[in-house]
């Protein structure tokens, strides 16, 4: 699996070479800052991207603008956003096209190796892994608001799981039951939140959507 | 050369006060005095606004142009004007602004004693120029003037029929008259320079008002600060230094117990792990209170926005504020709209907040309203006394509207003064 790495620190972009080839990613190129993080993921469509939001020129958020505007130009680019910090509104963004292949972790979810290069795979793979503390800060407020209101507890429970990324089978383990219940919840979230019959993946997209929005 | 043309140059300054100018401030003495003189029947208060802006005008020019031509600086001491509404309440409330600002008085005292005094300090000098110069007219055209009966004096001379002897006479006076005037021009602009200052400066009284405030709001502004650095010193020490520690031990302990018990030494990397991942999470909890990371990235309106995402409560979010303000006054007017939301969360019962952010002639204004319950006393609780505090050191301030029952406007207004020429934040900050 090919990636285009983004991070300005030298001392982290080793290590995260050193972690994705351990696992035998192939590093198709390394940059650091906005600009060149733009022409190498347009010029080399890795299968995957793993980017720091922080960088140069302007140490701000370029490495986020650098995705928005690759994905502008190769829609559905996988993108798995590293930072020191998580933001509700910069999640809402990353996922705002819908089109999901999008991950948005802290740095220091690395340290799970095995459960980040996890995350890296199901980014590729298509689908939206969001940080636990986005999901926590979300389920604290969520409850009341439009749509989400009509959701049971239990349903809002596995919204935020979906939304860190997880199957229905992760999901099932997690809550100690069959999958097929858990399968269940998931229809019922779909219907609730009025998303149309479409590939599961999408729908699951645009769920966490509904819920980022709300 | 250049001493005779700065000199030259004086004098048409004094004529353009005088000659240009003086109608115009009689026009404004004419305003002044409709408006106080028709204040009895109500109609001269509606004339205030407009008599106030004219006469700011006027001063103004004299302010730019005294600095410009003598390099004597007139601070203004206008209060900043707030937006007023539409509609006659709000004109209303601008009658009042201008009737009780002092600056619009003594725009007032300007406006009816400078067209004598000052005027004659501007045109005494252009006046000798021409009067000498009318000197010289009368002794070339002598014969013509006298033998149609002129009978006049110029200066010392009697000019008249019979007097041909001191034919030269008024040309000689008025050769020097011309000469003296241009060399006291600079000297008589100056004054009028000096006159325009004491009539149009701030007055003492207002400077030591000012200063006063100043070094309120700066002793503030430290200690809000010190206790700040104490505050970072402490949770650095507490926390993630602390955990640092922790994981060098930890770290240690597993290399030596990597050989005999790898298990052990397993059991304790991942604990040096967790202590890492701890020490990030406080990392990131004290440097949102120093500067929220969104405010660095995207400034004041998204790092609001994502205030409003965080928040328990429903919150929404209306800004015109285009581009982004000083750093300082971003960070102020963040911490000022955080706390409230803070004192919302707490105190008011509510569950929507509505905060509305608006950039309009070089003032930034805030609101946030809620739909608790009301009853806030700024007096009580020291949250709104902190905010006001924060807010002083930009000349800011904070208004508080809560009846029982609700609902409750926190208005905040920040005068942003360099605003205008950074529009954009992608400057390099390397």
């Amino acid at each position: 699996m090919r990636v285009v790495l983004a991070e300005d620190l030298f001392l982290l972009r080793d290590g995260m070479i050193r972690l994705l080839e351990a696992y035998g990613f192939e590093i198709a190129a390394a940059v650091g800052d906005g600009p060149a993080l733009v022409s190498a993921l347009i010029e080399q469509r890795p299968d995957v991207a793993v980017v720091d939001v922080r960088m140069p020129p302007t140490f701000t958020d370029e490495g986020l603008r650098a995705v928005l505007e690759a994905r502008q130009t190769v829609p559905g680019l996988p993108v798995l956003v590293l930072s020191q910090y998580v933001e509700q509104l910069y999640a809402s963004e990353l996922l705002a096209d819908g089109a999901g292949a999008i991950g948005y972790l802290l740095k220091d979810r690395v340290f799970d190796s095995d459960s980040f290069v996890d995350a890296v795979r199901r980014v590729a793979g298509g689908g939206t892994v969001m940080d636990p503390e986005v999901i926590s800060k979300l389920l604290a407020r969520g409850a009341r608001k439009e749509p989400l209101g009509e959701l049971t507890d239990r349903e809002r429970e596995v919204l935020g799981l979906m939304a860190e990324g997880r199957s229905n089978a992760a999901i099932a383990e997690r809550l100690v039951v069959t999958e097929r219940a858990i399968a269940k919840h998931t229809s019922n979230i779909f219907m609730k939140l009025g998303l149309p019959e479409s590939a599961d993946d999408n729908r699951r997209v645009l769920a966490v959507l509904a819920y980022l929005k709300a | 050369m250049t001493n005779t043309k700065k000199r030259l140059n004086a004098v048409a300054q004094g004529g353009f006060w005088f000659f240009v100018m003086l109608f115009p401030m009689l026009l404004g003495y004419l305003l002044l005095s409709l408006a106080v003189g028709m204040a009895g029947i109500g109609l001269g208060l509606l004339l205030i606004p407009p008599t106030a802006v004219y006469l700011r005008r006027l001063a103004d020019l004299r302010r730019r142009k005294v600095k410009q031509w003598r390099g004597i600086d007139i601070p203004e001491p206008y209060r900043a004007a707030p937006e007023f509404a539409p509609g006659f309440g709000g004109y209303w409330r601008k009658v009042v602004f201008h009737g009780t600002d002092p600056a619009f008085w003594r725009d007032g005292a300007w406006v009816v004693v400078d067209p004598v005094v000052g005027a004659f300090l501007a045109v005494l000098p252009l006046a000798m120029v021409l009067n000498g110069l009318y000197g010289m007219v009368i002794s070339v055209l002598w014969d013509v003037l006298t033998r149609h009966g002129f009978n006049d004096w110029y200066l010392f001379v009697h000019v008249h029929h019979g007097n041909e002897g001191l034919r030269w006479a008024p040309a000689a006076a008025g050769v020097l008259e011309l000469a003296l005037g241009v060399v006291i021009a600079p000297a008589l602009l100056d004054a009028h320079a000096r006159w325009s200052r004491l009539l149009l400066a701030p007055t003492p009284a207002q400077i030591e008002a000012r200063m006063k405030h100043l070094t309120a709001t700066r002793a503030d502004a430290l200690d809000t600060q010190a206790a700040e650095l104490r505050r970072i010193e402490r949770d650095l020490h507490d926390g993630a230094q602390a955990r640092l520690v922790a994981m060098g031990l930890h770290l240690n302990a597993a290399s030596q117990l990597l050989e005999k018990n790898p298990e052990a030494a397993q059991k304790l990397l991942l604990e040096a792990r967790d202590s890492s991942a701890k020490a990030l999470s406080e990392l990131r909890d004290l440097v949102r209170g120093i500067h929220p990371p969104v405010l660095a990235d995207r400034g004041l309106v998204d790092a609001v926005r994502a205030l409003a995402l965080d928040s328990a409560l429903d919150v929404e979010v209306r800004a015109e504020v285009p581009g982004r303000q000083d750093p300082p006054l971003e960070s102020a007017a963040y911490f000022a709209i955080s706390e409230a939301l803070a004192n919302v969360a707490k105190h008011a019962a509510a569950d929507r907040v509505w905060i509305d952010l608006r950039l309009t002639g070089g003032l930034l204004k805030i609101t946030v309203t809620d739909n608790g319950v009301g009853g806030a006393d700024p007096e009580r609780g020291s949250g709104l006394r902190g905010i006001e505090r924060r807010l002083a050191t930009f000349d800011g301030i904070l208004a508080l509207s809560s009846p029982q029952g609700g609902p409750t406007v926190v208005t905040m207004e920040l005068p942003c003064v360099s605003s205008s020429p950074k529009t954009s934040s992608s400057s390099g900050t390397a």
